[in-house]
């Protein structure tokens, strides 16, 4: 313990000598997140800054191995970094699908070569990458996917289309499954591949969300060449991957509230808002009881959550548990930001303007009604819960 | 949190114990016997000799001395075995009261009948239909050496039985708690057959001699902690039982030509309920834990985990009798106990609804 203790004191004196006042307020909007990557621009000193001490620092993936760009941190020692960096509440200095998705199924399945090709410049914050997993015939029924992926010598000749894919049109590369063999049984034909967004024959058209923003976008392949070398694991063997993949998505979704409310004491934007009664009460009881059987309920969900951590630490499988923390951690989401805009009243009518930075609350509470639409959606999850952790009878 | 080593013997002694000694056919005879206000002696004998009396007790006065994480393993043993057993109102309530509120002589004289499960000890706190512990009409009036109460009680577990009861009474313009020892006649209990044949009364104290416990300031509010921790545990306890059983129900039972566990409309609630539950558990540790560790936030994970409890004992009983179909609704078949069981201990020490109020109260909102 000892050990841990000297090392949250380094943590703690680097991160408050290092983290810029402005990078431990609450996210004003989407762009204040650090995607990365060739085409990524900061915007404002402050951010640009503590994103090149964190990558010279090599924490921004702080559990990965020094190797590969890490910062080579053990299970606990991350949970003390973590801990360290939610108590002055240091923005990330860097994320996107890379470190989510692609680092951790990588370092599983990938070749030396491609963990020392991919996972420094996911570190660097050098490539940012998108999922191709969804098309338009195939979303829950993932498996059902058609885009082709025919070998010509060294290369995977790609054709079709994904859907969904988010932010394609800023990523720059992708990791996608597509079929391979068109005859097996439909989860044995998949592979799990790496391409180039720049590669010819890729294109991307945005598509507009309800929240007014268009972070996702159709993506097509029209004979796009993929050297052979870009294949992760063994041919036609991508469902276990992409399955794998799928489960570290729903960890991260599962997990704290995104966005605007990340950080945030719902009750207190009420009080401000709303204002009390006499006797100290938020003016709204109706409100106040919803509010306090969320808090309740996300107070609950976090005890499971560290729960399921500590048996996953003491080597206890976690699998299709994590179908649980995934669909109650996105619903209970969705309730908050309901309850936000409850709280927010005519300010949540707001769709541009200074005031609510473009409309921030009406858009935040659209998109997350994506929730638990993307990574799979609450009825599969209730699904996966009721055929792999209740055993259920098959229909 | 994860149970440690000592923790995972004590579940398993539990679990042994319940399941060999506490059964619904008990809890059926309890309940066509002659006043409706018994308890399981079997059972309560095999915990005394197992120790399970004495959870709490100090090491000195014959007891483990283990905290409220070990005594939430018994206390869901409790709910899922639908038990008919004066544990929390003694073992817990009772020992908390006196260990913590009691002088030498008052810890001596009543903490090692409790584990040897000589004395039973009663709490009486409430005296309206719903749970309000600062509410209290009841008067402490000096007298010698002493003092003596007078007032209405009601909801009074294992009154009937109790040789010790813990009252708050008002001293001075604030409650507080005192020790009415049985004898003089100026207690009368009035046995109240319950919903769930858990043991319960109405009682009056008339000018009753009584003790001070005036050791600890905050025993009142320990007192009140460790009931509604307690009754989130036998509530967790109860909705797995119940939850197990329907489980076992949807696999076996065939309509249309299938099991009705095939249905997707059954198999998402189902799923849902047992997200529900896991969750709850899991509050309910963290929240006995936080409370062993002295945490500050410890009352109010309390107060979350009683009130999550109880929702999800509501949902995982009404979803149990829905899903039996007609057979849920028969008072033959067993699933309606753990209903009963669930709406009685979701009442006791403040509903979902009181808890969560006084959970928003806490946080300042
Ligand atoms: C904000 C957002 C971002 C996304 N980002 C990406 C991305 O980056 N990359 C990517 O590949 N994909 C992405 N997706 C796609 C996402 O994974 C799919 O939308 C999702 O898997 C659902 O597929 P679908 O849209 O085709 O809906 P469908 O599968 O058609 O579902 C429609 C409805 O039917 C229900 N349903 C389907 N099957 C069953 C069943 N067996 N039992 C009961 N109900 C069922 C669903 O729950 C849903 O309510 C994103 C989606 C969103 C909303």
């Amino acid at each position: 313990m000892g050990d841990l203790e000297a090392f949250r004191a380094e943590v703690r004196s680097w991160l408050e000598d290092n983290c810029p006042e402005e990078m431990r307020q609450p996210l004003a909007s989407d762009q204040d997140h650090v995607w990365g990557g060739r085409q990524w621009e900061f915007s404002s000193d402050g951010q640009r800054v503590w994103f090149e001490r964190m990558v010279e620092k090599g924490w921004t993936a702080p559990a990965w191995p020094i190797e590969y760009g890490g910062g080579g941190m053990t299970p606990a020692e991350h949970d003390v970094f973590k801990s360290e960096m939610k108590r002055i509440n240091a923005r990330s200095p860097v994320s996107n699908f890379g470190f989510w998705m692609l680092g951790p199924a990588l370092l599983k399945f990938g070749s030396e070569e491609q963990k020392r090709e991919h996972l420094p410049a996911i570190a660097r914050g050098e490539i940012r990458w998108c999922q191709g997993y969804s098309e338009p015939n195939a979303g829950s029924d993932l498996a059902s996917l058609k885009t082709s992926a025919e070998i010509d010598g060294d290369y995977f000749v790609v054709n079709g289309r994904k859907i969904w894919t988010s932010y394609a049109d800023r990523a720059d590369k992708m990791f996608c499954l597509v079929r391979t063999d068109p005859d097996a049984k439909k989860q044995a034909g998949i592979s799990f591949i790496l391409l180039d967004m720049e590669s010819q024959g890729v294109s991307t058209r945005p598509i507009q969300l309800i929240s007014g923003e268009s972070p996702f976008c159709e993506t097509f392949f029209d004979d796009v060449r993929v050297p052979r070398a870009n294949l992760v694991g063994e041919l036609n063997q991508g469902w276990t991957i992409a399955k794998y993949l799928l489960t570290h998505e729903r960890d991260n979704i599962g997990g704290e509230p995104p966005g605007l409310l990340k950080g945030r004491d719902l009750a207190k934007m009420a009080l401000e808002a709303i204002g009390a009664d006499e006797a100290g009460r938020l003016d709204d009881p109706m409100l106040r009881a919803d509010i306090a059987r969320l808090e309740i309920d996300a107070m609950a969900f976090r005890a499971l959550v560290e729960h399921t951590r500590a048996k996953a630490e003491a080597g206890e499988g976690v699998g299709a548990r994590s179908a649980m923390l995934k669909y109650y951690g996105t619903e209970l989401n969705k309730r908050r930001y309901n309850l936000m805009m409850d709280a927010m009243g005519g300010q949540g009518l707001e769709w541009e303007g200074e005031r609510t930075s473009g409309g921030r609350y009406a858009r935040e509470w659209l998109r997350s009604k994506g929730n638990s639409i993307e990574g799979g959606t609450s009825e599969i999850m209730l699904g996966i819960i009721s055929s792999a952790v209740l055993e259920l009878p098959k229909g | 949190m994860i149970l440690n080593e000592e923790q995972q013997m004590l579940a398993d002694l539990a679990e042994r114990i319940f399941a060999d000694k506490a059964s619904v056919d008990t809890l059926r005879a309890i309940r066509g016997g002659s006043h409706g206000n018994d308890y399981d002696q079997d059972l309560w004998q095999a915990m005394v000799e197992s120790g399970l009396t004495g959870i709490l007790v100090p090491e000195d006065q014959g007891g483990m001395e283990f905290g409220l994480v070990s005594a939430g393993l018994v206390a869901r043993e409790v709910g899922r075995r639908l038990a008919l057993t004066p544990f929390l109102s003694t073992a817990v309530l009772g020992a908390i009261a006196i260990g913590r509120g009691g002088n030498d002589d008052q810890k001596s004289r009543w903490l090692g009948p409790i584990a040897s499960g000589e004395l039973i000890v009663a709490l009486a706190l409430d005296e309206s239909a719903k749970h309000r512990p600062e509410r209290v009409a009841t008067q402490a009036t000096a007298a010698g050496d002493g003092y003596t109460v007078t007032g209405q009680k009601t909801l009074v577990l294992d009154a009937a039985n109790a040789g010790v009861f813990i009252v708050s009474a008002m001293l001075d313009g604030t409650p507080r708690l005192f020790a009415v020892e049985i004898g003089a006649g100026t207690v009368d209990v009035e046995p109240v057959v319950s919903l769930d044949t858990r043991s319960m009364a109405d009682v009056r104290f008339d000018a009753a001699q009584a003790e001070l416990l005036d050791g600890d300031d905050n025993t009142l509010d320990a007192v009140l902690d460790a009931g509604r921790a307690m009754l989130a545990m036998e509530l967790v306890g109860l909705s797995r039982a119940v939850f197990e059983r329907t489980l076992t129900y949807l696999s076996e039972r065939k309509q249309f030509g299938q099991r009705i566990g095939s249905f997707q409309a059954l198999q998402h609630r189902a799923a849902h309920l047992s997200v529900e539950i896991e969750i709850s558990e899991a509050m309910a540790f963290q929240a006995l834990a936080a409370f062993d560790s002295g945490a500050d936030d410890a009352s109010q994970q309390i107060l979350a985990a009683k009130a999550r409890a109880a929702e999800t004992a509501r949902l995982a009983s009404a979803e149990g009798v829905q899903m039996h179909g007609g057979m849920g609704m028969t008072d033959e078949f067993d699933i309606g106990f753990f209903m009963k069981r669930a709406r009685a201990a979701s009442e006791l020490f403040g509903d979902a609804n009181f808890c969560t109020e006084r959970f928003a109260r806490a946080k300042g909102y």
